[in-house]
């Protein structure tokens, strides 16, 4: 018998576990540091985050797993392969974003929410958003979940004395747990059914289930299913989506909006194609289903918005975010029908690279907004040209790059590559439904956009740039404008394998 | 004619597209020293003018430098890869059914940036006017010149938001409305239109429209390319327009901008028609022949549908916008371009080909006559003009009126203009349509399409009655007649419908080898 003692990989790990440990430093450094230099608290987990996404670098030369079992090489329950590094990197990049956003946030906020706690809960939820995409076993992945699920509750309702925003984070924790208990029930099904929490291996004995426990998996396989559906906002699931984001602070918002979707979908392609791709004939219909209404409910949501109610904006891009949801869907449930189903994934990659680079980059804009104007309606973006030309011309692009039509080039070829997935994939009549949806969601982004190169009413107020927001602003403007020239950057990972 | 080397040829094809673009960069940023003229809208404009009228020395250049005994192959071709996992690549060229296009595209934009000079567009600052325009400019050329299915798409959806902006912001009465109905029954269409080019480019395996056209469909089975040539002809009938897609058009049209207005009947609509020739033609020959009945029969109903709706605007009392009238009139135009495209024939395609050329010269003008008389009399109403007796421009000012009337017969179809043989030829085609079309069925879409021709005469003729004609009030306001500037805006036009009525081999001697091949299957 070998030793019982693993060796541990700790380069493989590293992103994650450096998120953990800032945090936790994050948290018994705020009992003995000074008020007055509280912010440095916040600057310390913007590079401990910063240094978390640099150590994605020493990993890409080659895969690396850790953890494994011992005498059955090769079943291992974290692996760092393409996939993982992927989605790592839009964690904690976005994750990263949030921060610079939070930091001004927490600033302009003063008292009423702690800068300790805040920044404690922020890394650990971030680090298990990091850990659950190299997660292979479903215990793991449970956990992760968990993981990144927790704190972002406590986040949403870490405002002192705000009413709206306990009662949010009332609503986002009640319908989260619900769910997790019933994907809990699922997991105990499947591992009922096939004596294995090991995503390869549950792929392999699910097939040769007994007949008597057929259903019995088949259940398991639903009810994992709807847990993750949760995360990632799809209907009949998203219902909370709409008052947490009001309710929760702004960076708060920006960070669900990007990573509590990259956790949700990462989960749902862990479980759909790398464990059960036998059921494919179960969960690829039912994702199909769900991906059509989910678009159609979050954009029809979108567009009811009015223009002048209180925190439209915040309210209308939580909306969108559900119809994105829907395209991030799309190429999932394309994987069970196509032949080469990591080309399909790569397609929900390249889609959540540009969704994260630029739906944070106008979570970012509403942040600079909001600071002048408390309420956050869209009619407060009124003649943003004549007082910020950059940040109206920088926002209008990140509109456009969601509505998916050119200058916004790089929302246009995420697009076609979904559709290509889906027509790839003979789905005929959800292109249409995405086609449908394409147009809603312009009216309801231009609408916005034009908004921003109207004349203002009255004088216009200029916006004062913090340091912290020009950088977010900045970086996802950078971003947007080299993917739209060279889209191949993140398109590739529709070319090459990521398992 | 002249011989221009291959790089400096692609240079140029590349430089019509970027160069729009750059200069809508430019147009943004603060004017440069020294460039500062009179005021910054008057500098603004100026660079509007100077960039457009680059970009058509480029595209007479390129034409000039166009090998004209090989229309058919492609020209001054350009194939970077530019997104290997999309096997999408920059490829650029021009043939003969796109040059002439290009050249169009480029004269239009240009004379609507002079004329933009001469009488700046009500409304906030030209600065983003002109961006705008430039990035149109770039978009429609872009269409005319790339090769690859997933750019064609691009640069389909490049115009749509400075057409958008233009309606909205420059434009008339109804403005928003018009603008959210333009944008979003061609957005729809553009989408659907994605699914079927995603369609062929998976089935065949290549995006590449040169590949597609020599393959001639072969790689696509039969179902595959009715899918596709349904998918795609919807989102190109939107934005030609066919009849019942039609709807946004006129809206559209009335709202516009006089510049809006120009670039939208002259080069836009050409879009949609150079869509079905460039990309249905060749690569579905199938699937397009399942339809081209289908294509056919809508086209006649658009041109009688449009003759019909400019009689009833025409006449008085009926409260009729010059604008919408000569929209619909569009309309029935491209319904002969279609009619002609149905046909699958190298005569009827020819003849459709023509035929855009000329409409966009002919409408061109006609929009720009109308928006000349707007800004002299303030209005495009009919009856507000004519009033009982008709707006006697013969009399108030007779250059502007012999303009007007010059400019309605050639859209008629007068003998001699080049509104006569595009729509002569597309029916001609009617008469004996390609193998495997039902002859008699296109006997009487031919029968329909000739009488429409009396109708757009009629239509036509009651308008110029109406707004050149009559008696000089005594009291009536003295009108300015053509500015120095106008003229020089118009004259081209002019001198190209009078060119191409007389001599028409110069385009269809371009045209027809490449049609020839086009629908002989990419190599002859």
């Amino acid at each position: 018998m070998s030793s019982l003692v693993q060796s541990v990989d700790w380069l493989a790990i590293a992103p994650p576990t450096i998120a953990a440990v800032v945090g936790l430093v994050v948290l018994v450094a705020d009992l003995f540091v000074g008020e007055t230099r509280k912010p440095l608290l916040g600057w310390f987990s913007v590079a401990g985050l910063a240094a978390a996404t640099l150590m994605l670098l020493p990993l890409l030369d080659a895969d690396r797993s850790t953890f494994c079992l011992v005498g059955d090489t090769g079943v291992c329950s974290y692996t760092a392969d393409r996939f993982t590094l992927v989605i790592q990197f839009l964690v904690l990049g976005g994750a990263l974003l949030a921060a610079l956003l939070s930091v001004t946030a927490l600033k302009d906020e003063g008292k009423r929410l702690p800068e300790g706690e805040y920044w404690f809960l922020f890394l650990s939820s971030a680090a298990g958003a990091a850990l659950l995409p190299a997660s292979r076993d479903l215990a793991t992945l449970v956990v992760a979940l968990e993981v990144a699920s927790l704190p972002a509750f406590a986040l949403v309702g870490l405002r002192h004395g705000d009413r709206k925003s306990s009662e949010a984070a009332l609503k986002f924790f009640l319908s989260s747990v619900t769910a997790t208990a019933v994907s809990l029930l699922g997991i105990s099904f499947v591992y009922a059914a096939t004596g294995t929490l090991h995503l390869t291996l549950v792929a392999e004995r699910i097939q040769t289930v007994d007949g008597q426990l057929h259903t019995l998996a088949q259940t398991g396989v639903v009810l994992t299913l709807v847990g993750f559906a949760f995360k990632t906002a799809a209907v009949p699931f998203h219902f909370w989506v709409p008052d947490t984001y009001v309710g929760a602070p702004l960076p708060i918002a920006a960070y669900l909006s990007v990573i509590g979707k990259a956790v949700g979908f990462s989960g749902l392609i862990l479980v759909t194609v790398v464990a059960l791709p036998s059921y494919a004939d179960v969960w690829g219909p039912a994702l199909a289903v769900l991906a059509a209404l989910t678009m159609t409910v979050g954009n029809v949501g979108a567009l009811r918005q009015q223009t002048t109610r209180a925190y439209s904006a915040v309210r209308l891009l939580a909306w969108s975010s559900v119809g994105q949801a829907g395209y991030l869907l799309v190429p999932i449930a394309a994987a069970a029908y196509s032949d080469d189903a990591e080309k399909s994934i790569g397609a929900t990659l390249a889609y959540a690279l540009m969704y994260g680079a630029v739906n944070l980059g106008a979570f970012a804009v509403a942040a600079l907004v909001g600071r002048a104007h408390r309420l956050n309606r869209v009619a407060d973006y009124r003649g943003l040209y004549a007082s910020n030309p950059l940040t109206a011309l920088l926002l209008g692009f990140f509109l456009l790059c969601l509505a998916g039509l050119p200058p916004g080039i790089i929302g246009l070829f995420a697009k076609v590559t979904v559709f290509a997935a889906a027509v790839d994939a003979g789905l005929g009549w959800l292109t249409v439904v995405m086609a449908v949806n394409v147009v809603i969601a312009l009216v309801y982004y231009l609408q916005w956009t034009a908004l921003l190169f109207r004349a203002p009413e009255g004088r216009p107020v200029r916006h004062r740039l913090p340091a912290p927001l020009t950088a977010a602003i900045a970086l996802t403007g950078v971003i947007g404008i080299a993917l739209s020239g060279a889209p191949q950057l993140v398109l590739r990972f529709t070319d090459t394998g990521l398992f | 004619m002249i011989d221009i080397s291959e790089s400096v040829m692609q240079f140029l094809l590349a430089f019509l597209v970027a160069g729009p673009l750059l200069g809508a960069v430019a147009a943004l940023l603060p004017a440069p020293p020294g460039l500062k003229g009179k005021s910054p809208d008057q500098a603004v404009l100026r660079h509007g003018v100077t960039v457009t009228g680059a970009i058509l020395v480029a595209a007479i250049v390129l034409a000039l430098g166009f090998d004209h005994d090989q229309p058919s192959k492609m020209q001054a071709t350009t194939d970077i890869s530019w997104i290997p996992a999309l096997d999408v690549r920059l490829h650029l060229g021009t043939d003969g059914i796109s040059l002439p296009l290009l050249v169009l595209t480029a004269l239009l934009t240009f004379l609507s940036a002079l004329y933009s000079y001469s009488r700046p567009p009500t409304g906030p600052s030209p600065k983003a006017f002109v961006a705008l325009l430039l990035v149109l400019e770039s978009g429609t050329l872009a269409t005319f010149a790339v090769l690859d299915l997933i750019l064609f798409f691009l640069a389909f959806e490049m115009v749509l938001i400075p057409m958008y902006f233009l309606i909205a912001r420059w434009g008339g009465g109804g403005r928003a409305e018009a603008a959210w109905k333009f944008i979003l029954y061609t957005l729809l269409g553009s989408v659907i239109m994605l699914l079927g080019l995603l369609l062929i480019g998976i089935e065949a395996g290549t995006f590449d429209m040169v590949a597609l056209a020599t393959d001639n469909g072969r790689s696509l089975t039969t179902s595959v390319q009715v899918i596709a040539v349904l998918a795609i002809g919807i989102g190109l009938a939107v934005k030609t327009p066919m009849w019942p897609l039609h709807s946004w058009l006129p809206d559209a049209h009335t709202a516009a901008p006089t510049v809006g207005s120009v670039l939208l009947a002259g080069v836009l609509l050409k879009m949609g028609t150079y869509g079905f020739v460039r990309i249905l033609l060749p690569a579905a020959p199938d699937g397009f022949r399942t339809f081209a009945p289908y294509l056919a029969a809508f086209a006649v109903v658009g041109i009688i549908y449009g003759s019909l709706a400019c009689l009833a605007l025409a006449g008085q009392g009926a409260n009729g916008d010059l604008k919408r009238l000569i929209a619909y009139s569009s309309v029935g135009h491209m319904g002969f371009v279609l009619l002609g495209i149905a046909t699958m024939t190298p005569t009827g395609v020819n003849g459709a080909l023509f035929a855009n050329v000329a409409h966009g010269l002919i409408t061109g003008l006609l929009f720009f006559l109308v928006g000349g008389l707007k800004d002299r009399t303030g209005s495009t109403d009919l009856d507000t003009l004519a009033k009982e007796a008709g707006a006697a421009l013969y009399g108030r000012a007779p250059r502007l009126g012999a303009l007007f009337a010059f400019a309605a017969v050639a859209s008629l179809g007068l003998p001699g203009l080049a509104g006569f043989w595009g729509e002569m030829l597309a029916l001609f085609g009617a008469f004996e349509p390609a193998e495997g079309l039902s002859r008699p069925a296109f006997l009487t879409f031919m029968a329909i399409g000739a009488f429409g021709t009396l109708l757009t005469a009629a239509y036509l003729l009651v308008m110029v009655r109406r707004v050149c004609m009559g008696a000089v009030p005594q009291d009536a306001p003295a009108l300015t007649d053509v500015r120095l500037r106008e003229f020089a805006a118009w004259t081209p036009l002019v001198v190209l419908t009078v060119v191409a009525g007389l001599w028409p081999k110069a385009l269809l001697g371009l045209t027809d080898p490449a049609v020839q091949q086009l629908l002989s299957g990419g190599t002859r």
